[in-house]
């Protein structure tokens, strides 16, 4: 028999809003202590940490989301580990998340003047505090804008898990779909919802961005 | 680690897979063409001087931009049938592409004719030449040199895309690894077949775009 397209309905697709903001975040904190780790190694003086680095965000930017994540999801369990598939979608989401925040940082660390580095240097200062107290500082004010960019592209991105049958906001409008026979209003309801995410965070990349053109 | 990797196994697939990563770049060159299309009107709805073109246009763009791609297609193939409008596979991932990549070189586009400074059609019209050659040698071609490193950008991640329409049973080069997956079982050893020939194909437009760009577009600024 087929369900009715409800309130309950409309609340079990929201419902999976949580799964897609907890997943985004995970990725999103997971990924930038590993791409921060990715930008250092790319702004590095050691030309083969630059080249790991590299080859590791064209690997990334170079296949599709998917792919990396059918990798992750067949791959772990050849490799001996067993592993529920949050766990799973978060490594894949992390990884993914680190190559795009590396290769925006290492250009919000090349793009602080050169002379800053220089001044650092001649005041001898040693690499950890160049980073922390001279170089990070003003690289994080030019990358505020495109991070926030990226978030979107992350949340939006964590759909994909629902291909591998990760229930979170877009696998839940799957199920609703399929079950009410209402596919229009069920993946309506998804947009709606990403939607009510991603539009403020849009918008606030996009001033942010006019803010900081404006002053340098 | 006892897995034991079989590659061999996927040998009698390799026509099958060459095919997918034709249809993949088919798929993708009429989307990005389609795409640029609406792209350019979208960009100049923006620019118009009726408030609804502006609205239409902006809507638009934001809707796309701001919602899963995943979302879009299953809307686009399962939810308007329920309309009465239905798609084959291919024609709904082709629709859904091109409004994907539309609304993101509108952006792109819109940047584009900015950037020419309105000197330039009176220079042009100072020098006497006529309206088609003004457009076609002091608009166009300069647009065209600062939007095409972005607009290159743009058809390597419509192709990286293209991979999700897999999930309404389109036929492309992950839907094809995807049925050689069952009939296997080597799931793992043909993800890694996809993925590096997803990568050859992203690189090879790269550096074409690169060639073309410095080709066509390398003359001196200044």
């Amino acid at each position: 028999m087929i369900r009715q397209f409800g309130l309950s309905e409309a609340l079990a697709i929201f419902s999976g809003v949580q799964a897609t903001i907890l997943l985004s975040l995970i990725a999103f904190v997971g990924g930038g202590v590993v791409g921060l780790a990715v930008a250092l190694m790319r702004t590095s003086e050691r030309t083969w940490l630059q080249r790991c680095a590299g080859f590791y965000i064209d690997f990334f930017q170079g296949t599709p989301l998917l792919m990396q994540l059918f990798l992750v999801f067949y791959g772990l369990p050849v490799l001996g580990y067993k592993v529920n598939p949050w766990i799973a979608v978060a490594i894949g989401f992390t990884l993914h998340a680190s190559a795009f925040l590396g290769e925006i940082w290492r250009g919000s660390i090349q793009a602080v003047p050169r002379g800053q580095t220089e001044a650092a240097y001649a005041l001898g200062l040693s690499y950890v505090t160049r980073m922390r107290n001279v170089v990070l500082p003003q690289a994080m004010r030019i990358s505020i804008a495109p991070t926030v960019g990226f978030m979107v592209q992350l949340i939006k991105g964590t759909s994909l898990a629902a291909i591998i049958g990760f229930v979170e906001l877009s696998r839940s409008a799957q199920i609703i779909a399929s079950a009410t026979y209402k596919p229009l209003l069920a993946y309506g309801c998804a947009g709606i919802v990403y939607f009510v995410l991603c539009f403020p965070l849009s918008r606030l990349s996009m001033r942010l961005e006019k803010r900081f053109a404006v002053k340098t | 680690m006892t897995y034991q990797f079989d590659f061999s196994a996927l040998l009698p697939y390799w026509e099958q897979l060459l095919r997918g990563c034709w249809l993949t770049i088919v798929l993708s060159g009429a989307s990005i063409s389609a795409g640029l299309v609406i792209g350019i009107l979208a960009a100049l709805a923006k620019q118009s001087r009726f408030a609804a073109a502006r609205i239409a246009a902006g809507t638009y763009v934001e809707i796309i931009r701001n919602t899963p791609f995943l979302v879009q297609v299953f809307f686009i193939f399962f939810g308007l049938p329920t309309l009465g409008i239905s798609f084959q596979p291919w024609s709904a991932a082709i629709l859904a592409l091109s409004l994907n990549c539309g609304a993101f070189s509108a952006e792109v586009i819109r940047g584009g004719i900015d950037a020419i400074a309105r000197g330039q059609y009176e220079a042009g019209t100072a020098l006497g030449l006529k309206p088609l050659q003004i457009f076609r040698h002091i608009i166009l071609k300069p647009a065209l040199r600062i939007i095409f490193p972005a607009l290159s950008g743009q058809f390597v991640l419509t192709l990286l895309t293209t991979s999700i329409v897999s999930s309404i049973s389109a036929e492309e080069l992950t839907s094809i690894a995807q049925s050689i997956d069952t009939l296997t079982f080597r799931s793992f050893e043909i993800y890694i077949v996809a993925t590096v020939l997803y990568l050859t194909m992203s690189f090879g437009f790269a550096t074409l775009f690169k060639l073309i760009d410095r080709l066509y577009f390398s003359y001196p600024v200044k």
